[in-house]
């Protein structure tokens, strides 16, 4: 088992023509992942490398039965594409474009959030990979190979820091999930942990966050309410200066809100360990799970 | 983007939210000139984007010309909490019965904007949130509904605001959602919102911050933009489509992508050294890149040395590699480099270093190690 991609994934790219979303599609049909379709508007009847292109998102549902959508558009088109995606009837939505406009991301939370009916991931996250079953975006999986280790993050590159140093320890992955930096992510730190604390493939759980709103201090409460297997937890931003965005749009820390060091504390507090390097996150996880087996 | 008070207070007028009259002065006579247009008194004011000017001495009343230029005198010019003055905005001094609270902020947790009123007008409101949370009322608003009138007054009335004013300030609330929407900001407030003895409502501040994202639907707005306030090396970030943020110490800093940039100014503070700036240099950085990323990082000149902590995904380690080469063929760097290259073709990139044999450059194989070299190399 996994979280949400797998074998199953039928995945329609939303910018395929683009050079970075040709790119990537292909990089993950390669791994493995169907990549059944792409969508844009005006280059519907032609095709990428074979992969068949669609104007609308709608039609490429009704053509290849696509369950997943990949955004890869410019911000100024992005939350358009995420909407024409949901109301066609995709269930997972991983949207990969960074800098939408804030309004425009509120907007398509709260659609998708009314309906009820998708789920979205990201903006701006590098994706979704299933090592061994599928690649949904911009992660390099040749550093990851199956496991039990699920990841849930706010950031891409610290993510493949810390899953090497895990694969160096001998384990492997069941998902990683790349949530995104943004300040109005589509799932947060809660959605995704849940989804590992009922998958049977995952017997540990780390967790990446950064400075920045509280999603990482609400996702300790939620820990503690329920979540049985073991979650070991990093926060990078401890030396970032207040009123400064360090390079993710949700990483600011405003006043005295959103500090790392409250975090960890959150986090702690509740049973959670927190490593404060990379490394020692990789060394905790390692410990817990040769001590499980 | 921060606005300036005067500018957040042109933003509100076109947008129905009663203001002062006034007028922008960068010298001693326009200020004097447009104190005299306005009538005594008038009020001074200091436009930077920090709190506290009042208390500062950066906000004064002017009784006549005289006054209105000693005190334009004394604030041009003038350092607020390291920011210099430059500009000055004059308006009408009010007089003031009531002093209110408004704002509409970017509600992250919720998801949703959130409206907030209180009558403890004129102080901190983290402090007021802190020591009388019950004095601020508070209200998330369904963007997908929008603001509406009952909204207005639900607020004024949990506020407890004066009887006579609920419909204006209820008025006013709906004025200032709808600049936080049109205008795409993430952050309007207003304090103090005042009520004057004539029961007339007005912002007599503005504190306006807009989405950077949004601004090419704002031409306008992009405008404002003031590319002398901002910092030397941040400017000079910017003009390259760098993430750059200055910091206080010794080690500059580039990494790829923004929370593994982050990691690593933890990691060299842990190991006793103090960064000097944080430069996230993207994913999938080409050699000029990295070119441009290096000369913005030795321009600040209290970086004693340089670590490059890269783990490639898509970022490839020999183009990492070539453009550090190609940054010591042009400018030639005096300080020390440590570069720690891990993930996609970092085998290639360290022979590339190798075979390069450039002056003062170590490689190192982990995040930690090449942390602990670089804060030897700056002590």
């Amino acid at each position: 088992m996994s979280i949400l991609v797998d074998s199953n994934t039928k995945l329609v790219v939303s910018g395929i023509t683009g050079r970075e979303g040709t790119f990537h599609s292909l990089r993950n049909r390669d791994y493995g992942t169907q990549v059944v379709g792409g969508v844009t508007p005006g280059k519907g009847g032609q095709d990428v490398e074979g992969i068949p292109v669609y104007d609308t998102f709608h039609a490429a549902v009704a053509e290849t039965g696509a369950n997943t959508a990949m955004i890869f558009v410019p911000p100024r088109f992005a939350a358009d594409s995420i909407l024409e995606a949901e109301d066609a009837g995709i269930d997972l939505i991983v949207a990969i474009t960074e800098g939408i406009p804030a309004h425009d991301e509120l907007r398509a939370f709260n659609v998708i959030k009314k309906n009820g009916r998708a789920r979205l991931i990201g903006p701006n996250c590098p994706g979704i990979l299933s090592p061994g079953k599928a690649n949904v975006g911009i992660i390099p999986a040749a550093f990851f190979k199956e496991g039990n280790v699920g990841v849930v993050s706010r950031s891409g590159t610290l993510t493949y820091q810390i899953g090497n140093v895990i694969a160096q320890e001998g384990f492997g992955n069941s998902t990683i999930v790349g949530i995104g930096g943004d300040p109005v992510p589509g799932s947060d730190f809660i959605d995704i942990v849940a989804l590992f604390q009922e998958d049977p493939e995952t017997e540990l759980i780390v967790m990446c966050g950064e400075i920045g709103g509280d999603a990482e201090e609400r996702a300790a409460e939620f820990i503690a309410s329920g979540v049985t297997k073991p979650v070991v937890a990093y926060i990078a931003g401890f030396t970032a200066p207040p009123g400064k965005t360090m390079g993710h749009a949700g990483a600011i820390v405003s006043g005295s809100r959103g500090t790392a060091k409250a975090k960890a504390e959150a986090l702690e507090s509740k049973g959670v360990r927190v490593g404060r390097t990379p490394t020692e996150v990789a060394e905790l996880a390692a410990s817990l799970l040769a001590a499980a087996a | 983007m921060d606005l300036l008070e005067y500018q957040g207070k042109q933003v509100f007028a076109r947008h129905g939210v009663p203001v002062p009259s006034g007028r922008h002065a960068q010298t001693v006579d326009e200020a004097a000139a447009a104190a005299d247009d306005i009538g005594y008194p008038s009020v001074i004011k200091a436009q930077v984007q920090i709190g506290g000017r009042g208390k500062a001495g950066g906000i004064k009343v002017a009784g006549d010309h005289g006054e209105a230029r000693e005190h334009a005198q004394a604030i041009l010019g003038m350092d607020i909490r390291g920011l210099t003055v430059h500009e000055l905005w004059v308006e009408g001094a009010s007089q003031i019965a009531s002093e209110y609270y408004a704002s509409v902020v970017f509600d992250r947790s919720a998801k949703a904007p959130l409206v907030m009123l209180s009558t403890k007008g004129g102080m901190d409101i983290e402090e007021v949130a802190e020591s009388d949370p019950g004095a601020i009322a508070r209200l998330h608003v369904d963007p997908l509904l929008g603001f509406q009138e009952f909204h207005g007054r639900r607020l004024a009335f949990e506020a407890a605001v004066d009887a006579d004013v609920v419909r204006p300030v209820g008025a006013m609330l709906a004025s200032l959602y709808e600049v936080f929407v049109a205008e795409e900001a993430t952050l309007v407030e207003v304090n103090p919102l005042i009520v004057t003895p004539q029961r007339e409502v007005r912002a007599l501040d503005a504190k306006v911050t807009l989405d950077d994202n949004a601004l090419f639907r704002h031409p306008e707005n992009a405008e404002l933009r003031d590319p002398s306030r901002e910092d030397p090396q941040e400017r000079m970030a910017k003009e390259r489509s760098l993430t750059y943020v200055k910091l206080d110490g010794n080690i500059g800093i580039l990494g790829n992508g923004a929370g593994l940039v982050m990691s690593t100014l933890d990691v060299v503070a842990q190991a006793g050294g103090s960064p000097a700036n944080f430069l996230d240099a993207g994913g999938g950085s080409k050699a000029e890149a990295i070119t441009s990323a290096v000369e913005v990082i030795l321009s600040n000149p209290n970086v004693r040395a340089v670590l490059f902590n890269i783990f490639g995904g898509i970022t490839r380690c020999d183009e990492v590699a070539r453009g550090l080469i190609e940054a010591f063929d042009q400018i030639n760097p005096t300080v020390p480099f440590v570069v720690r290259l891990d993930g996609t073709n970092d085998v290639d990139g360290r022979q590339l270093l190798a075979e390069a044999d450039l002056p003062n450059v170590f490689t190192e194989s982990t995040m930690d190690g090449a942390a602990q070299k670089v804060v030897e190399l700056a002590a």
